[in-house]
């Protein structure tokens, strides 16, 4: 009988379409998988029985059409999921069941997938290490003292500890890339208005996107395709045909061209990642790849852009948590005001307190315009680098993240050194174009290490193909212990 | 520009977040450190670059007047911590 | 007539100062829908019914743009002659209030949809032309009800997210009258447009006004207050009024104003401070970034133009000139594009000045007297105009007529029928009159004789006697030239 633990999603999809294996049973795998997995503490909630069922139901139509046919999904807790709690990794939404559905999950649903749980997320996704959920932090399968990265921490975890075939994330700074890069798993975030942001809460609206995260760069795309697609319920969302990933998927990439930013060689970097970096190289340059040396020369201010624009989008974005429609609310205060401080104070964890907070000062009277509006011009400078190099080259190269996975506790008290964390995933979400982070290798103490491939909008096909191709050529398959078990 | 511990009072009252004292000190610290980082900014000239709001390039597309949604009064009162049968409760509110 | 009769200005021992107003008008905009969900804006259902997830701002929904709303507020803009901009923009204003579900209002800031303008106002001492300044899209908020419990406030979001217009004029206005003139000038307009259906019971039609009082003849402008949220025009003018007092009143006695926002106690008839409210208040402005900024093409707004219907200002000219009518006259009835358009009905059939007179005179009495809107007139335009003609035809007197009315008022009926019914058809017949007249003659021969010999006065009393005989019916005229001839004999 077939390793579910070793199967990729389309080699799962295969065997069900196969009818090799029922619905039924990988289900029943992957629950059995997250039984012993409690200890990563990378599920918020589980639909155990909600999930057999519609595996069952699944398995008596056989219904093979879809592009995930039958397959169980555990989804980040940020997507509303219909009658299923969801949460957002806040206390405020602790007690919160959608009577919706978002429109990215229900795309999944409509492929034939159904929802095995809610993974654990920074709070609102606010975080790069899943440390701000107040459900607890997760635990990198990787090692048992290092952070998953965030937000989509649980995701990741899942996602490398087979606790799910494939999942979900929201990416509004690299918070699917970095978590990718310090699992050893491939994760995408694709051009801002690919995937609809409909019933996803919101964090930054104008940086927000959803993508995949999968073991593989195949998967990735499988993932991309059924995810994606035009939304009239999203005014952002980008109204063209639905793209065949998948089925275009190919390796071939000679002659194209791909640019080196010398801005993303940043002060202090750890050499392991420079020679990764140059590895990556090497690779494209073997398979046929033309390497030119390209500038972005805003990329330092993107982080600083970064949090300016994000925090005072969610500054407004969160007003709505107030205890008055839905989630927590404070059994203190006597007056509706004195109601909203207690709920929100409570309610609310330390980290998106100091977003808000930094979020309302910077839209605030006298200095909006030496904040925001200085944020939103350096914005369109970082755009238009990218326009500029996109003229030249085919794609860029660079490292997914400064450093591999760090300690848990380690940056905690520290939120700039923290920040510092998304400096080569911020820039894409700023530019609202695609990037991807696939595994390139591992730092000394084995710990994984990703490559970042970034390209114009909707560009997507383009930077998959790349990346399928040095997937090959790295080989790397990751092979954990499952010590948690 | 910095932020003392006034003008965190102040933004936690437009936040309409209660903030403990005890933590007021250290998170003006360090909403005092990321406002220094942010504003690096302030070394480059952008007199002449006009701000971008959205990277989509398209323009709003309008839906035809049509009633097709409410009439869901249970669902959208459903996950009030407080409500009756018709409406939203909240403490009163001092004008 | 003289503007100094009209002039509004507040007269203490020692100056005269002059009253400086602006208005922020907030018009709900005719639409089935809400400006950014599918939810119903119909007025007076159940609470909570007309709400969706995304008036309610749940986790995730997002705002898409109702068409229809933005081709309203385009209409308004042209019909107050204003600039379109090709381009606006969507911001969110940030305030935290119960009845705000998503703590934030989407609203137009810095790009509105709809730019400069001028609307004209008929003013006893001749026209006068107020400054738009701008016409904005924004969302409507819900209602927070007070009075229902002793400890809590019960919200209800049917009107949260429906559309409004908000319409901001320059500081042109000088006295209460004008911003009455003002504010109906601005309802008819939009009514004729069929944009707001200008009803301020239902809080369709209000208005934030900002008040400033100089000495007469003083340039500079004086510090302002903002009055909000006042919905009806009678307490606009008696909010201004004391507003003006209250300022001047000040100032005269060495203090200076605080720009603020105040709130008009109609019971009381002052306005109070609400600064306590608003020194909260830094709503943040940004542009949404849910939404994109709105672009229209020219020909799309060339279009609405070219199917704007008449305007209350060009039928007026028209009914001048095509009708002869005085301006008063066609002011009155333009006033209302339904009375415009039941004078243009009566009219079709019936002569203009008759018809002018009894629309103006006697169909206005009865239409306040039984506080009725013209489009419940008891007399239909198609009625009135029979009644017109049978006065015309001298088939009926008017002063028949006026009876005739009456019943027509009460039973709304045809006046043919009601004349045929009770008779009351005018006997213009000579040979008939000349029976009654013989008749009555014969009962009286001894006042014949009187009146023979000189008693003259008894001239009256045969012609009471003769209508008597007639029930009322009889040809005054005729009476007259038979009544003379047969007395000679």
């Amino acid at each position: 009988m077939t390793d579910l633990n070793k199967s990729s999603l389309k080699e799962i999809v295969n065997l069900i379409k196969s009818k090799k294996i029922s619905s039924l049973e990988v289900t029943k795998h992957f629950i059995k998988n997250i039984e012993k997995g409690k200890n990563l503490n990378s599920f918020i909630t589980t639909c155990f029985e909600k999930s057999m069922n519609s595996a069952k139901e699944f398995d008596s139509k056989k219904n093979f059409d879809g592009l995930l046919s039958g397959i169980p999904i555990a989804v980040k807790d940020l997507f509303c999921t219909k009658n299923i709690k969801t949460t957002a990794g806040s206390k405020i939404l602790e007690n919160f069941v959608p009577t919706y559905e978002s429109t990215v999950t229900d795309n999944l649903w409509s492929e034939g997938a159904f929802l095995l749980g809610k993974l654990n997320c920074d709070e609102f996704a606010m975080g790069s290490s899943n440390e701000t959920s107040y459900f607890g932090n997760t635990i990198n399968p990787v090692g048992k003292n290092l952070v998953p990265g965030g937000s989509s921490g649980g995701s990741a975890s899942a996602l490398a500890a087979s606790l799910t075939p494939a999942t979900i994330g929201t990416d509004t700074g690299g918070s699917i890339r970095q978590p990718a890069s310090f699992t050893g798993t491939v994760g995408l975030k694709p051009t801002y208005g690919l995937c609809s942001r409909w019933g996803i809460v919101a964090f930054a609206s104008s940086l927000d996107q959803a993508g995949p995260m999968t073991q593989n760069v195949e998967d990735c795309a499988l993932m991309l395709e059924a995810m994606s697609g035009y939304d009239k319920k999203d005014s952002t969302s980008i109204n063209k045909k639905k793209e065949n990933y998948l089925k275009n998927l190919n390796q071939k990439i000679d002659g194209l061209k791909i640019g080196i930013p010398k801005e993303y060689r940043v002060e202090n970097m750890p050499k392991e990642i420079n020679d990764l970096w140059k590895k990556g190289i090497d690779i494209l340059n073997k398979s046929g790849a033309k390497i030119i040396d390209i500038s972005l020369p805003h990329t330092k201010y993107a982080l600083p852009t970064y949090y300016i624009v994000a925090p005072a989008e969610a500054s407004s974005n969160l007003a709505r948590y107030d205890g008055v429609k839905f989630g927590y609310r404070s059994s203190k205060g006597n007056n509706l005001v004195e109601m909203y401080e207690s709920t929100r104070g409570e309610g609310f964890g330390d980290e998106v307190k100091r977003r808000v907070l930094i979020g309302t000062y910077v839209l605030s009277s006298g200095y909006y315009d030496a904040y925001y509006i200085k944020a939103q011009k350096v914005r369109r400078l970082i755009k238009n680098d990218f326009d500029q190099c996109f003229k030249n080259v085919d794609a860029i190269l660079t490292p997914s993240t400064p450093s591999s996975a760090f300690k848990i506790g380690e940056k905690t008290n520290d939120p700039i050194s923290m920040y510092l964390n998304d400096v080569f995933t911020v820039p894409a979400n700023l530019a609202g174009i695609p990037a991807i982070s696939i595994p390139a290798g591992q730092d000394s103490e084995g710990h994984p290490l990703g490559i970042q491939l970034i390209s114009k909008a909707l560009d997507e096909q383009k930077i998959l193909n790349i990346a399928f191709a040095m997937e090959k050529s790295i080989g790397h398959k990751q092979s954990l212990n499952r010590w948690w078990e | 520009m910095s932020i003392d511990k006034n003008q965190v009072k102040k933004v936690a009252k437009l936040s309409r977040i209660l903030l403990e004292d005890s933590k007021l000190e250290t998170l003006s610290k360090d909403l005092a450190s990321i406002l220094n980082f942010v504003e690096q900014l302030n070394k480059l000239d952008t007199n002449k670059t006009k701000p971008l709001s959205s990277v989509v390039d398209k323009t709003l597309e309008p839906r035809n007047d049509k009633v097709d949604d409410g009439k869901i009064k249970s669902q959208i009162l459903k996950n009030s911590p407080n409500k009756n049968e018709d409406f939203f409760i909240v403490p009163k509110v001092i004008e | 007539m003289e503007k100094e009769k009209f002039d509004y200005f507040i007269k203490t021992e020692s100056n005269i100062w002059e009253v400086v107003i602006g208005l922020e008008v907030h018009a709900q905009v005719i639409s089935e829908s809400k400006l950014f969900s599918g939810s119903s804006t119909k007025f007076g259902s159940k609470p909570n019914t007309q709400v969706s997830l995304v008036d309610s701002a749940f986790p995730g929904m997002l705002p898409v743009i109702n068409q229809y709303c933005i081709e309203q507020a385009v209409k308004t803009g042209l019909g107050l002659n204003a600039k379109i901009n090709l381009l606006s923009i969507f911001d969110r204003k940030n305030y935290f209030y119960a009845d705000l579900p998503a703590g934030y209002q989407i609203s137009q800031y810095k790009s509105p949809i709809v730019g400069e303008g001028a609307v004209t106002l008929d003013m006893p001492y001749g026209s006068k032309k107020i400054g738009i300044e701008r016409l904005h899209l924004e969302q409507d908020a819900g209602k927070s009800i007070h009075d229902l419990s002793p400890d809590n406030t019960f919200v209800d979001l049917n009107r949260a997210g429906v559309a409004l217009m908000e319409i901001v004029s320059k500081p042109d206005l000088r006295s209460p009258s004008e911003v009455n003139s003002y504010v109906k000038k601005l309802r008819t307009i939009m009514r004729y447009l069929g944009t707001c259906d200008g009803n301020m019971q239902e809080g369709s039609l209000r208005a934030d006004v900002n008040v400033s009082v100089k000495k007469k003849g003083e340039k500079k402008f004086g510090t302002r207050c903002e009055i909000k949220n006042v919905n009806s025009i009678k307490f606009m003018e008696m909010a201004i009024d004391s507003e003006a007092k209250r300022q001047v009143e000040l100032l005269e006695t060495g203090k200076t104003i605080i720009q603020e926002t105040r709130l008009f106690d109609t019971k009381k008839n002052e306005t109070r401070s609400m600064r306590s409210k608003e020194e909260a208040h830094d709503y943040r402005y940004f542009p949404d970034p849910d939404l994109l900024p709105l672009e229209l093409k020219q020909s799309f707004i060339d279009n609405i133009k070219n199917k704007l219907p008449e305007l209350p200002d060009q039928k007026k000219e028209r009914f001048i000139k095509n009708y002869k009518l005085t301006p008063y006259e066609s002011n009155v009835l333009v006033s209302e594009f339904e009375t415009s358009k039941y004078f243009e009905e009566v009219i079709k059939k019936a002569d203009i000045n008759l018809a002018k007179n009894w629309i103006i005179v006697e169909l206005f009495a009865v239409l306040n007297k039984k506080n009725l809107d013209i489009k419940e007139s008891p007399v239909s335009p198609q009625n009135l105009a029979s009644l017109i003609n049978a006065i015309s035809s001298g088939e009926i007197s008017g002063k028949i007529a006026k009876k005739v009315f009456e019943i027509m008022v009460e039973t709304g009926d045809e006046p043919t029928k009601i004349i045929k019914e009770k008779g009351l058809k005018q006997q213009s017949d000579p040979k008939e009159l000349e029976k009654i007249i013989i008749k009555v003659l014969e009962a009286n021969s001894d006042k014949v004789l009187q009146y023979n010999s000189g008693k003259e006065k008894l001239y009256g009393f045969f012609v009471g006697e003769i209508m008597k005989a007639s029930s009322g019916s009889a040809n005054p005229k005729l009476v007259n030239d038979i009544l003379k001839v047969k007395l000679k004999k």
